[in-house]
């Protein structure tokens, strides 16, 4: 049980390194596809079968495909040689930035204190109780997500729309 | 159990076997021929014009972002399914709003004709 989490957390620790230093951003996203994979399987793990059954059917189905689509709307030529140098500025800015939030949630997690909680039921995570608190507890986030879907396709048409005329 | 998910990783398995079978088995038994004409990209039969890194349409941007708004919505339909007799009537009206705040947003997709592809 413990071998397979390492293994899957190094699968997708792995990918998502490549994806970060891939030139090519085709492969970056290729790489991206292996670390949702990855992930829904520990989620799977964890006993969340409806996050990780989600996780395959919205991010590696749709969000890739329109990550797919950004990156041919993008008209990325060959990289070019010779660029690595060019954002120098960028990446030592970057990479501090991204040490100093890893340092900082490292620190939370270790100075906090998680007080015993009752145990899991085991169908804890398992799309029947997602269900039940979606559709009862949390009607109205539910709800809410509708409205938020339905500004994404009103933006979606008119940022496509400005961009013809 | 984590066990029940076996048949899936097998699939996996199975699934990577094959595709990786046809193209390191196409390398291995092929007979391979070299020449100008044959190492031309492949387009169709014809000429390659340009090459493939031509800039696309924003349309099939517009269209990618259809697809991932009503893939959400339809996934909330999964949970829904399941638990939809012992929520009966309640269940079907909040569904049912649910829905139609996004029917909304369809005929309006519709209605500006995003949906044409011209």
């Amino acid at each position: 049980m413990q071998i397979i989490f390492f293994l899957l957390a190094a699968t997708a620790l792995i990918s998502g390194i490549m994806v970060v230093i891939q030139v090519n951003p085709v492969r970056s996203a290729l790489f991206l596809v292996l670390n949702f994979f990855a992930l829904a399987a520990i989620y799977l793990l964890a006993n969340a079968q409806f996050i990780a059954a989600i996780q395959i059917i919205v991010y590696a189905g749709a969000i890739m495909v329109l990550f797919l689509f950004v990156i041919m709307l993008l008209n990325l030529r060959q990289p070019e040689e010779g660029g690595a140098h060019r954002h120098l500025g960028q990446k030592i800015f970057g990479s501090s930035l991204a040490t100093a939030v890893i340092a900082l949630v490292i620190y939370k997690v270790f100075r906090m204190i998680v007080p015993p909680g009752k145990p899991l039921t085991p169908d804890f995570g398992s799309t029947e109780m997602v269900a039940k608190s979606l559709f009862t507890d949390y009607l109205l986030p539910f709800e809410m997500t509708s409205i938020l879907l339905l500004v994404a396709v009103v933006g979606a048409v008119i940022l496509a729309r400005s961009k013809v005329e | 159990m984590l066990i029940d998910y076996l048949p899936i990783l097998v699939y996996f398995v199975i699934a990577l076997g094959v595709a990786v079978g046809m193209v390191a088995l196409s390398e291995a038994v092929g007979k391979k021929t070299h020449s100008t004409v044959k190492d031309l990209p492949y387009e169709c039969g014809m000429v390659p014009v340009g090459d493939a890194r031509s800039r696309y349409s924003v349309k099939f941007f517009v269209i990618a972002m259809f697809f991932l708004v009503f893939d959400i919505e339809a996934i909330f339909l999964y949970p829904w399914a399941v638990v939809f007799k012992q929520l009966g009537l309640f269940g079907l009206i909040e569904m049912a709003i649910f829905i139609i705040v996004l029917a909304v947003g369809l005929a309006y997709v519709w209605g500006k004709g995003a949906l044409q592809w011209e």
